[in-house]
């Protein structure tokens, strides 16, 4: 066997950075999956693109341009409407500052 | 009866007052009643709204003055686009209550159109896997085998098609996620060009590659549907201001003299014996009809799924960065502060496949990684959209197997790798942005349906269709229906 592609402590550390709460058991199986999807998306390694350009979408396209015409935006309380907590015309979120 | 008819069948009917869509809108919501607990293809039902959009249409069809084909039509839409009032959950717990405050501009269209929307179609939770398993919900079953999968992510909707539980419906495609369920139910499915259609009010996956398509009982409703919902969208700044043909008008044109590509590496070990033969079988049915065909390569197809597994994941960790728990869906409650607040809420809500995805994409766009998988990725993909313009130097469609096997049992397949290479034909074509459709092109000895996959140039959805229709014609694997009970 070859080294793991991927650590506990980086499966730790990636969930942290993509906010998402794991518990130990998931952590584990996790890292397993990870570990061959990793090493399957290894043999892109084979491939020489050597002064091939990246494309990031298949449709040429930059900088789409547009009159700034002022128009009506979706109403206020259609877009509170769905929020799990509120405050008036506010979303509310748990407290951010400490005191 | 009028469920089994196709779109274009059913608005002769409209058009020579044999039914109104008023008694088609009931007959299809009587059917979903009786046998979607069966198939498990709705997520939601919008009986009064598809019964008021019915009678609407009746009326115009009374005054004499309907409003094109697909007026009075019953439809059914993938729970990933977004209907104004009614629940759009993309089958995930995240999203379980969401009810959007606007439509999806294709559904805008096919409401505009005259459609009726009988409701919204399980799938895969956000659109990630190949056999709606993934669904946070329950999985729908195959109407020609019902232990085995329908396909994905859009198996509502091939499966609703394939029992006609809708006439026609919407699905969307990253990586064959219409394509691959058509083939597994034995109907037609369209991924157009990226651009063609507006993503306006798709709940995106990967931006990059997702699209809007239709799922018919034949050829020509998925060009009635295209018809209806292509074209450019000031909402959507990805779609592509360019002419769109008459589709239905070039359909029958057939395919003498057209140039079909059969790509050597599309005909590899690990396809199975029966699809192969269903597959070279086509191609001769075609070259019967006249198309000329001659190998093409497309050398760079084993590394389409590397380099896509590192993509999709990548836009998919930034896409789903938008579910926090504040503006919309699931909160969980109880957080000591911000950040736990938004962890829990996202490691309740997300489903197992949804994690492994923002974790592979999170992780290949982090510090230190970027360049070696996300960098490395996208120059791959400059070599897969090459291949195929070198390709389509030569000819003028592409044809291969749209899997490499047929629909598998469910639970059949825990490996999530095992489960991605399900999607190794279909990926190349949304790397390259290209339009691929799914035609029935035959059976296995067990009864399950076979996908013949036809690829044309960009914004070439036109030959596609018509040497799909050609094939069609000249065929009657659609007219099969799985023998499921009739109400």
């Amino acid at each position: 066997m070859s080294d793991p592609k991927i650590t506990l402590a980086e499966v730790e550390q990636v969930a942290r950075l993509a906010r998402l709460a794991l518990t130990d058991a998931e952590k584990e199986k996790m890292r397993r999956e990870l570990d061959g999807i990793l090493t399957y998306i290894d043999k892109l390694r084979a491939v020489d693109t050597e002064g091939v350009p990246p494309t990031s979408r298949a449709v040429p396209m930059t900088n789409v341009m547009r009159e700034d015409e002022p128009k009506p935006s979706c109403p206020r309380e259609d877009m509170l409407a769905n929020a799990p907590d509120r405050a008036g015309e506010l979303f509310r979120v748990p407290k951010i500052i400490e005191e | 009866m009028l469920t089994g008819l196709s779109v274009h069948e059913l608005a002769g009917r409209f058009r020579r007052r044999e039914a109104t869509p008023t008694q088609a809108a009931r007959a299809y919501l009587d059917r979903v009643a009786a046998l979607d607990p069966k198939v498990k293809a709705y997520m939601t039902v919008t009986a009064d709204r598809a019964l008021a959009q019915a009678a609407a249409a009746d009326a115009r069809f009374q005054s004499g003055r309907p409003l094109g084909l697909l007026d009075g039509i019953p439809l059914a839409i993938k729970d990933v686009l977004c209907t104004r009032g009614i629940r759009t959950t993309c089958s995930s717990r995240i999203l379980e209550n969401f009810v959007p405050p606007y439509d999806a501009t294709v559904v805008a269209k096919l409401l505009d159109a005259g459609a009726v929307i009988l409701g919204k179609l399980n799938m895969d939770e956000f659109a990630m896997g190949s056999s709606t398993e993934n669904s946070a919900f329950f999985t729908t079953r195959n109407p020609w085998d019902l232990a085995r999968v329908p396909g994905g992510s859009s198996g509502g909707a091939a499966a609703a098609v394939a029992a006609d539980l809708a006439a026609a419906t919407l699905g969307t495609d990253t990586g064959g996620s219409i394509r691959q369920p058509a083939a597994f139910c034995g109907r037609v499915g369209l991924k157009p060009t990226y651009g063609r259609v507006s993503r306006y009010g798709l709940v995106a996956f990967a931006s990059s590659l997702d699209q809007v398509g239709p799922f018919g009982k034949d050829v020509r409703d998925a060009a009635l549907v295209l018809q209806a919902i292509a074209g450019h969208d000031p909402m959507d700044s990805t779609s592509v201001d360019v002419g769109v043909p008459d589709y239905s008008a070039e359909l029958e044109g057939g395919v003498k003299g057209l140039r079909i590509g059969i790509p050597a590496e599309y005909f590899i070990e690990g396809l199975d014996p029966e699809v192969e033969a269903a597959v070279r079988a086509a191609i001769e049915t075609l070259r019967g009809l006249g198309a000329e065909s001659q190998s093409v390569s497309l050398p760079h197809t084993e590394y389409g799924l590397a380099a896509y597994y590192v993509i999709a994941p990548a836009e998919a960790s930034s896409n789903l960065a938008r579910y926090d728990g504040v503006k919309y869906g699931l909160r969980v409650p109880g957080a000591r502060d911000l950040i736990d607040m938004y962890s829990r809420t996202r490691g309740a809500g997300f489903g197992a496949e949804v994690k492994r995805r923002v974790m592979l994409g999170t992780y290949a766009l982090s510090a230190g990684y970027y360049d070696a998988y996300y960098g490395k990725a996208l120059r791959v993909r400059t070599l897969v959209q090459r291949d195929f313009q070198r390709a389509f130097e030569r000819v003028d469609v592409i044809v291969a197997p749209t899997t490499p096997g047929v629909a598998f049992k469910m639970g059949e397949r825990e490996d999530p790798l095992q489960m991605y290479l399900n999607d190794v034909f279909t990926i190349p074509v949304n790397l390259a942005g290209l339009p691929g459709v799914s035609i029935p092109a035959g059976f296995t000895q067990t009864g399950l349906p076979i996908g013949l996959q036809v690829i044309g140039k960009a914004f070439d959805e036109a030959t596609v269709l018509r040497a799909a229709r050609a094939y069609e014609g000249a065929t009657s694997w659609h007219e099969r229906k799985p023998e499921l009970a009739t109400p």
